[in-house]
């Protein structure tokens, strides 16, 4: 009896070892790691505005802007493209997380410099981040001669300050949105009613059709009762924006109408002249291409070679 | 009848106690290489999964995509987003058998020959693959292993644009260095 009992035993547990049979992988037990979130946006600029992109760490940005005239100017203007203002600049990662740029407009010949600093990044997995958020402060110089010498003027006259809270989400691999909320610091204003703080908050997003090419949208709303003058007999207009990224190899091209002038933000936010409703449309284009400066890899690679041979 | 079925029975039961000889690497080493006319390529993987089990020959590897360092930052984002598509497929793995286990001594320190055959699984596409590699068992227990084998990027629905066919090699070489150390469990 109890041999027959002992029988049973064994071949259960002899039948039980063939039954299951489980792939080697699954021994390796899962560590949770953080995915971060790569690619939000093709480039540092979602159209005029900074998105929360920074450059990795050693890499070198160079940036062309063109903006041309109005559409509207008709073909006597070529429809803008006689009259066109450039921005030149350089960005540079100092770390994966901060950037630093400097750039001249030719537009009031105004030079500006800013710091980027990419605080939070969207993740899943063991550390979980809905969004990232990077803050970003810039000054911007009009270096353009008094328009009347003999007048005390000021310096700081000369001076604009803007400071953005860049918060952005990528909402699947073709989709990412981002708020921009904005204040923009004018030292000297036209007028005593116009203030010279001016809060705004852009609102943009991207929409990725293919690997390389995206369309992208940007509205910078201002808060009303700030800006109460007019720019050579123009109300100040919120600036809207249209384009398409096209990403090839090591450049980003990005085609737009807009209807602000400036490229930075103490224009585009704050002068806004244009209206979409009028045809006071500027085509522009902004290109960008990267530099690696500094190879970390190279050091890393002999780091982990020397940890092997001591391993 | 009654000692054979004893006999049977205490082996049995014994038998299913002893676990294999695993051994465990979280830090292996991959990299793959890509020699093409403008510009050669590579790119390192510090931190894939391996285990060996030395008393089946059965071995396993696994890496994430996004694991793999580039010289150049813009060409680790294309990597992921344009060509291997790592959100949706984030990793890549092999599972397989040493067919020539009985040459390998796992016991004895030396250098042994293996030949490995499995299922190579590279952005989401299976393939059987068959390669040659080294096993070094050393003093200290640890084990040493390296090996080296093309993929074809093609074979694994991975797309080169026609602009980049100058850039980027239709097949690639790639590289593993392991070393295991026993797993206690």
């Amino acid at each position: 009896m109890f041999f027959k009992w002992l029988l049973s035993i064994v071949l259960i547990f002899v039948s039980g070892s063939y039954l299951y049979s489980q792939s080697i992988l699954d021994l390796l037990d899962e560590e949770e790691r953080t995915d971060y979130t790569i690619a939000t946006f093709k480039t540092t600029r979602l159209i005029n505005g900074h998105s929360i992109e920074t450059n990795a760490g050693g890499v070198l940005l160079f940036l062309i802007q063109h903006r041309f005239g109005r559409l509207n100017g008709g073909a006597y203007e070529f429809f803008g493209l006689d009259n066109s203002t450039t921005r030149l600049a350089l960005e540079y990662g100092i770390t994966d997380n901060l950037d630093i740029g400097i750039g001249r407009s030719t537009f009031e010949k105004t030079m500006d410099g800013f710091l980027k600093y990419k605080l939070l990044r969207q993740s899943t997995g063991k550390k979980n981040m809905p969004l990232t958020l990077t803050l970003f402060t810039g000054i911007a110089v009009k270096t353009l001669r008094w328009q009347q010498p003999n007048r005390t003027n000021y310096f700081s006259s000369k001076l604009y300050y803007t400071f953005q809270v860049l918060a952005a989400r990528k909402i699947s691999t073709n989709f990412s949105i981002q708020l921009s909320p904005t204040l923009i610091h004018r030292n000297l204003v036209a007028v005593k009613e116009d203030k010279n703080d001016v809060f705004a908050v852009g609102i943009g997003g991207r929409y990725k059709l293919s690997g390389s090419f995206s369309i992208n949208a940007e509205y910078f709303y201002v808060f009303p009762n700030q800006i109460v003058s007019e720019i050579n007999g123009e109300k100040v207009h919120n600036s809207l924006s249209v384009g398409v990224d096209i990403e090839t190899g090591g450049h980003v091209f990005q085609l737009h109408l807009t209807n602000s002038r400036g490229m930075i933000e103490k224009f585009f936010v704050t002068e806004t002249t244009g209206s979409w409703a009028n045809g006071d449309i500027h085509f522009g284009f902004n290109i960008s291409r990267v530099f690696t400066i500094v190879d970390k890899t190279k050091k890393k690679l002999e780091e982990e070679k020397e940890k092997r041979e001591n391993g | 009848m009654k000692k054979t079925v004893l006999f049977f029975a205490i082996i049995a039961l014994i038998g299913t106690e002893v676990a294999g000889q695993k051994y465990f690497t979280r830090s292996g080493h991959i990299w793959f290489y890509s020699e093409a006319p403008m510009e050669n390529i590579e790119a390192h993987n510090y931190q894939s999964s391996s285990i060996l089990d030395t008393e089946t020959g059965e071995l396993g590897f696994t890496l994430l995509i996004k694991g793999f360092e580039f010289e150049k930052a813009l060409m680790q984002e294309h990597f992921n987003e344009k060509y291997f598509h790592s959100d949706k497929i984030p990793k890549s793995t092999f599972e397989g058998k040493i067919l020539n286990l009985s040459d390998i001594d796992f016991k004895n320190p030396g250098v042994y020959n293996a030949k490995v055959s499995g299922t190579i699984n590279i952005h989401g596409i299976a393939k059987e693959v068959e390669t040659m590699g080294t096993f070094e068992v050393k003093d200290d227990g640890k084990i040493h292993s390296n090996s080296k084998f093309q993929v074809a990027l093609a074979d694994h629905d991975v797309k080169i644009p026609d602009m980049l066919k100058d850039n980027i090699a239709k097949i690639v070489d790639v590289n593993v260095e392991i070393i295991y150390e026993k797993l206690d469990k």
